[in-house]
């Protein structure tokens, strides 16, 4: 029987920046949903919330995510209701032990040349700390204070490491992460304004509404307006 | 000689002007050869971070001062802002020795035309005679600049790419570096800023460039032209990463210090060095001749 191999990703998202603030963790990605050069959905949500204590969010193959999020959702349920500890006490799925066994599956995966195409973020807040950390599709861990996927590594992770502090309130985390959203607008092709914050503290998770990014100043400085082709002016463009 | 001259020798026709491309085919099919990747990598790269943004009196230019060979760095303190005129220069990104050479080029070429025309170099004439020259040559030099400079018409910044295309902006970065630049820049630029929130943008978008990218390192060089044609050109404006402080906290061995009076003295007849520091080596004893 033969078996295909992912070779490439084809319905994609763009990246998921995410910093810890003081008192939870704080992600934000764009819910456009991209065919290649295509804008196929601007209403995708790609965060989703783990038992309403884990945020999962990620970038890359869509369907990969989809597939991945039901199986954390089914090892959820799982260790919820048929471990022999759930018995006795309420031992809920940690973000920690999430993120290592999206460690695992997606190791796996890749040592067979079939990858999970993604980078999934993982986010909780558990005994009275945050928990912030990303996977990528080859298995690679990495758990920091500021993570960004996809583009966002090149654009918005200098604007997170020039910014960050511990001492974040939640207004500053959020104004920070809506302004490398804003950037990345600007400079990823497959990027878009309409963008959800999610949020998770010891209360548990909130995801938001898609809402768009005011872009009442972006374009409007004069000296982006004014034509420079002209002859009025140098003549050079 | 190349086989095209000597067949073109042999027939008695002219032979072809302009540059040749041939080779550039052959290079591209020794690239595709397995074990290809083994091959040394020759050219020195700046892999850099460049930028140029425009401000209410002139323009401001900065860039870092990395040079690399692949991933060795070639050169730690090198200079990629080259004068092009005396209200002009260029910040250069890509191979090294092409940026440095272009911008020397033109530069001739605007004395030249300065001489002629008796008057100040346009931005616009450069930019010109930059983008015509690399269109020409296909992309092959590969040399990716930031112009920038002061003239009749005010400040300007042109970005020009390696294959000859041109762009005039209010602020633009360029190279390896140029995302972790340009993420600073769309944060933070406006409109008409005067001079000390200019110089403050650049070294900070230098400064994301120096941290967030491997091609780039070292210091920041700030050039600042104004519109009354004065210029400010600030070799290592910031320095971020001395390693003076590290060096001197390593503990070497006292015998690669030597310092005078470590070996005591034993006695006899003490030879001071002359004040003057020479010795009967530094002269030649000739018998006098006169008795």
């Amino acid at each position: 029987m033969s078996k295909q191999h992912t070779t490439r990703p084809i319905t994609t998202g763009t990246s998921v920046v995410g910093l810890v603030y003081d008192g939870g963790v704080l992600l934000a990605a764009d819910t456009l949903l991209s065919y290649g050069s295509m804008a196929k959905s601007f209403n995708t949500p790609r965060m989703v919330s783990i038992d309403e204590r884990i945020l999962l969010g990620a970038s890359g193959e869509y369907s990969d995510f989809q597939e991945v999020v039901q199986k954390v959702k089914a090892l959820a349920l799982e260790q919820k209701t048929q471990s022999m500890e759930s018995l006795y006490e309420d031992r809920p799925l940690s973000a920690k032990s999430l993120w290592n066994y999206l460690r695992a599956v997606m190791y796996q995966k890749r040592s067979k040349f079939n990858p999970f195409w993604n980078d999934v973020v993982v986010a909780g807040y558990e005994n009275g700390s945050s928990f912030l950390g990303v996977v990528d599709k080859l298995g690679t861990t990495l758990q920091e204070n500021c993570v960004a996927t996809g583009f966002g590594a090149y654009l918005a992770m200098p604007l997170l490491r020039e910014q960050y502090r511990p001492d974040l309130s939640e207004g500053e985390a959020r104004a920070l992460l809506e302004d490398c959203m804003k950037v990345l607008f600007y400079r990823d092709c497959r990027a878009s304004a309409r963008i959800q914050l999610a949020k998770v503290t010891a209360d548990g998770c909130i995801i938001s509404e898609p809402y768009e990014l005011d872009q009442s100043t972006g374009w409007n400085a004069p000296s982006m307006i004014r034509p420079v082709g002209d002859l009025d002016g140098d003549g050079g463009w | 000689m190349s086989m095209s001259q000597i067949h073109s020798s042999a027939a008695n026709v002219a032979e072809p002007s302009g540059f040749s491309f041939e080779n550039t085919l052959r290079n591209d099919m020794i690239l595709g050869l397995p074990g290809a990747s083994m091959l040394p990598q020759v050219t020195k790269k700046t892999g850099t971070t460049i930028v140029g943004v425009v401000y209410n009196n002139g323009v401001v230019l900065g860039a870092d001062t990395r040079a690399t060979s692949g991933s060795e760095v070639a050169e730690k303190n090198c200079e990629k802002i080259h004068y092009l005129s005396p209200n002009m220069y260029c910040c250069g990104a890509g191979t090294a020795a092409d940026t440095e050479k272009i911008t020397q080029l033109v530069a001739s070429q605007l004395e030249l035309l300065r001489m002629n025309t008796h008057s100040p170099s346009r931005v616009v004439t450069a930019c010109t005679l930059l983008k015509r020259r690399l269109f020409r040559f296909q992309g092959h030099i590969s040399a990716a600049l930031v112009l920038g400079g002061c003239d009749i018409n005010g400040p300007c910044i042109y970005q020009i790419a390696p294959h000859g295309s041109t762009a005039k902006l209010s602020y633009t970065t360029m190279g390896s570096g140029s995302l972790a630049a340009m993420a600073v820049m769309e944060s933070s630029w406006k409109e008409d800023m005067t001079e000390e929130e200019a110089v403050k943008l650049v070294q900070r978008s230098i400064g994301a460039g120096i941290f967030n990218d491997l091609g780039s390192g070292s210091n920041c060089d700030v050039c600042v032209i104004r519109t009354d044609s004065t210029v400010s050109y600030r070799r290592n404006d910031v320095r971020p990463n001395e390693i003076g402080p590290l060096r001197d906290a390593v503990n070497r061995s006292a015998v690669l210090n030597m310092i005078p009076g470590l070996t005591p003295l034993k006695g006899g007849p003490v030879r001071v060095p002359h004040p003057a520091k020479v010795s009967l080596a530094d002269v030649d004893v000739v018998m006098s001749t006169s008795s």
